[in-house]
């Protein structure tokens, strides 16, 4: 089975963003990137699978900048076995993620694909439902659990409530949530083994595929900062403050 | 044009995060109708019917919508939508599952978890985990949308008269079979809708620990939540989580206890009204959002805390 995971290149998670002054996005000229930490998720979940045996190869696939190929490295190096990078100038949307995807996924046949629930950037949470409905496949998305049964696989959901299981049939999408594992940090000997490993480069623009966006991003600001808080002193002068200036106990 | 909402709802109850959205979907424009797909659900469109500002519902009743499982509810959505001008949801779990499986399918790209309504087609959503606001516009006929819960006020169950419309089943999407849900049992208020939330972190401790601040919530009748970092170390289940990508609640009291304050947490909580944080360490960034902070041991805090609010 090959399966096909889903890497995307962000500003790493402890970094705060800035907004430009233009208003136009954020600031991320010098600012250091790392994978999407869901995207990490889905990485270390595929190589598991192929470590179980349940898998044969494993296709990480970037859309982005050319600068994206570092991610992609990053995937090889945890044990991805080769990547595509698809070098897209602009931001492209999800549903535009969603095709390029999909025109990959059955180039490849891959069988099984899994993705983070959600960029940190965007915050979209979509790419991969949108996906599955481009497909038609089944999909288990903020998976905690993913268990390969023959044709099927079964992936346990975080959800508002608590958890849901759900099975589906293969091909499916299954999209990560975070406690489905701890990634591992790649070694060093792997590092430089994944320089190796072939990554194919296409262009976004070149796939035939409709990938206009169809939002406007009219301006960025960032959000009105909170009143400066003050120190309490005691149990008692919290209560006190909470009670009589805050009114909210 | 109409602006159809998606009910989320156990299909005996309609679940209040839909009034949310209700309020959201009547900012777009058009008069507003609601959907309700289910299985035995008829008492939860009635329910609709009662929303003040519903015209019309929709409601499809079918065993194959028992579980919402988005291979059947979507093209479900999909095959009523051409009819509205939106389609709005909940940015919940269920909208979250659902909704982009809409969106592809009418080839339109979804507007996730908006913050704000400018008009009909511009709109406000927070990204980088609510440290940057976008204002976007879309260009689509039919607009997607989810909607961020705590920014807009419930509507409420009354004043409507919808009639309620039965809508044929759409084929069954094939290839997924639920099988079980695990949900948390709690005599507390629910998280996201709770005027008073009192969240535990890692530094709580253990399981065991955290039925100190389960007191806690106990006596200010609140909610119970807890950062990301409590729910990995198994203190508390994963509905429990706070955060850019658990739960955003905006209650009007947060009390963050052994809470350090990470970007990913305070995205889910710095729009509450009034912040209180009790941390041992004063150098904890949960201090830069709080209103009031207090520097102590939580362990003697938390319990004093308690006997003070049941004096």
């Amino acid at each position: 089975m090959k399966i096909l995971v889903g890497v995307k290149r962000v500003l790493d998670p402890y970094v705060r963003a800035y907004v430009k002054p233009d208003g136009s996005g954020v600031d991320l000229s010098n600012a250091k990137m790392s994978m999407n930490p869901f995207d990490e998720v889905a990485v270390e979940q595929a190589v598991r699978l192929k470590e179980a045996g349940a898998a044969e190869e494993i296709i990480a696939v970037s859309i982005g900048p050319a600068k994206s190929e570092e991610t992609i490295r990053t995937a090889l190096a945890m044990g991805a076995d080769r990547g595509v990078l698809v070098e897209g100038e602009r931001n492209l949307e999800p549903l535009a993620v969603a095709k390029i995807l999909k025109q990959i996924v059955e180039e490849e046949s891959a069988q099984l694909v899994l993705l983070g629930k959600q960029a940190i950037d965007d915050d979209c949470n979509q790419a991969g439902q949108s996906l599955a409905a481009l497909l038609n496949w089944p999909q288990g998305t903020f998976a905690s659990g993913v268990e390969l049964e023959g044709e099927t696989t079964k992936v346990v959901r975080e959800i508002d409530g608590g958890l849901e299981t759900v099975e589906l049939d293969l091909p499916a999408i299954v999209s990560v949530d975070l406690r489905l594992n701890e990634p591992r940090h790649a070694s060093l000997p792997n590092i430089m083994k994944a320089k190796k490993k072939p990554v194919e480069k296409k262009a976004a623009g070149d796939l035939g595929l409709d990938l206009e966006p169809r939002m406007k991003i009219l301006n960025v600001s960032e959000p009105p900062p909170r009143a400066e808080g003050v120190r309490v002193g005691s149990v008692a002068e919290l209560v006190e403050k909470l009670k009589n200036e805050a009114k909210v106990i | 044009m109409a602006v159809l909402v998606v009910s989320e709802h156990n299909n005996s109850e309609l679940l209040e995060v839909a009034l949310h959205a209700v309020t959201a979907a009547s900012r777009m424009g058009g008069p507003v109708e609601m959907l309700v797909a289910g299985s035995g659900c008829a008492g939860v469109a009635d329910t609709c019917a009662r929303v003040g500002g519903v015209e019309r519902v929709l409601l499809a009743d079918a065993p194959e919508y028992e579980h919402h499982m988005p291979e059947n509810i979507a093209p479900l959505i999909v095959g009523l939508a051409e009819g509205y001008s939106h389609v709005v949801a909940a940015a919940t779990t269920y909208g979250k599952n659902v909704m982009p499986r809409v969106s592809a399918l009418l080839d339109v790209a979804q507007i996730s978890d908006i913050s704000a309504v400018f008009s009909e087609d511009t709109f406000e959503r927070p990204i980088y985990a609510g440290n940057a606001l976008a204002k976007v516009q879309s260009a689509d006929p039919i607009k997607v949308v989810t909607v961020r819960t705590t920014k807009f006020d419930a509507a409420g169950i009354e004043g409507g008269n919808a009639e309620v419309e039965n809508v044929e089943a759409a084929v069954s999407g094939e290839g997924s079979r639920f099988v079980e849900q695990n949900l948390s049992q709690s005599n507390r208020p629910e998280l996201t809708s709770a005027r008073t939330v009192v969240s535990g972190g890692r530094g709580v401790g253990s399981a065991e620990n955290f039925r100190m601040i389960e007191d806690l919530a106990a006596s200010l009748n609140a909610a119970v939540g807890a950062s990301r970092a409590a729910v990995d170390a198994g203190y508390v289940p994963n509905d429990y989580q706070v955060g850019q990508t658990g739960k955003v609640v905006a209650p009007d009291l947060y009390l963050a206890i052994g809470i350090s304050g990470a970007i990913q947490h305070l995205a889910g909580m710095k729009d509450s009204k009034v912040i209180a944080a009790i941390n041992n360490d004063e150098e904890a960034p949960i201090f830069q959002v709080a209103d009031y902070g207090l520097v102590e041991d939580l362990f003697t805090a938390v319990p004093a805390l308690t006997e003070a609010l049941k004096a």
